[in-house]
């Protein structure tokens, strides 16, 4: 028993092992730009970790650069590592990109008459939800104001008296 | 009012309705991304023609309105609106290529195979200048006039009612002028 358990088990778990670690490997490296020859490479890659992960890929529409594996998000990918080790400024990288994708790229589009709604909306719904509450209040004092008769009164109390 | 108040839901349901209805219809489509491009000129580049070669600019360019189509052989939409573009070229319209990440012998193989409907194909191994233009998948169609400035972009296969609908009437109207 405890042979048969050396023999298929062990072997089992070495093979498994490695194939997690091999899916590891292949999820986190899709491409590779390497910053640790580079003068203030940890910098540089932070930078580019955070443009990667703020712009969007213009083909494959609800993931970001860093999460999409088609061949436009790997240029795109390519062209901020180059961008970033040139020392251009966030301005000018995020032109490059709105100039050739449109504000699509960015996951924080600028206000202006296309996306008006989505800066405006949450005043509005926060308007409307006041205005409902006012109303609801209000309906709510007016039902609590009333009072009730003398002849109410009695009745009320004669009712009360029975139990 | 009370009455009214019942109704409600049923007037959000039509109004809801009405939007969700007219987004089934075939000229919805929610990936459609408007060009960045519109309303600019062509992006200057340095790319060597396929055929021959030679490097080629901007200069190169026609001097009359015409589409840069962008294709690969590995796009098998492209090979789906190859066709559409011999036709269009029988007809007398001009044509610019743009093979974007390709293979050079294979886009030879795939022109001498399927005709030829390019006045001229640049070659884009690198997808550089792709990339300036905003592509982001083949094929992908340019309407460019006289001057260079981009009137029209459209993504996917350009077939019939696209060319006659849209296409066509811009194409003659920038000729013209």
């Amino acid at each position: 028993m405890l042979d048969m358990f050396k023999r298929l088990v062990i072997p089992l778990s070495i093979v498994l092992s490695l194939l997690c670690c091999s899916a590891v490997v292949f999820s986190a490296a899709i491409d590779v730009h390497d910053f640790s020859k580079i003068e203030q490479g940890v910098e540089k890659e932070a930078r580019y970790r955070q443009f990667i992960d703020e712009l969007r890929c213009p083909k494959c529409q609800n993931q970001n650069l860093s999460g999409s594996n088609s061949p436009i998000a790997q240029d795109l990918r390519g062209e901020l590592f180059r961008m970033v080790l040139e020392g251009q400024s966030d301005e000018s990288i995020k032109t490059f990109m709105v100039d050739r994708y449109g504000n699509f790229v960015l996951y924080d589009p600028p206000m202006d008459k296309n996306t008006i709604i989505l800066w405006g909306a949450p005043a509005i719904m926060l308007f409307l939800g006041l205005m409902i509450a006012l109303m609801f209040k209000r309906s709510q004092r007016l039902q609590g104001a009333e009072t009730l008769t003398e002849q109410e009164q009695d009745k009320l109390k004669s009712i009360l008296r029975r139990y | 009012m009370q009455r009214f108040k019942l109704f409600l839901p049923l007037f959000i349901f039509i109004i809801l309705g009405v939007v969700f209805y007219s987004m089934l219809s075939d000229d919805y489509n929610p990936q459609d991304l408007p060009s960045a491009l519109l309303g600019k000129s062509v992006p200057s580049f340095e790319l060597i023609d396929l055929q021959t070669n030679k490097v080629v600019t901007l200069n190169d360019l026609p001097k009359q309105a015409y589409l840069l189509n962008v294709w690969a052989t590995w796009c098998i939409s492209c090979r789906v609106e190859h066709p559409f573009l011999n036709k269009l070229k029988a007809q007398g319209v001009v044509i610019i290529g743009l093979d974007y990440k390709d293979e050079k012998a294979k886009a030879l193989e795939w022109l001498k195979n399927l005709h030829d409907p390019y006045a001229m194909v640049l070659f884009d191994k690198k997808g550089k200048m792709g990339l300036d233009l905003g592509v982001y998948g083949a094929p992908e169609t340019f309407l460019v006039d006289s001057t260079g400035l981009i009137h029209y972009k459209h993504v996917g296969v350009i077939d019939e009612t696209l060319w006659a609908t849209t296409l066509k009437p811009l194409y003659d109207k920038l000729n013209k002028q």
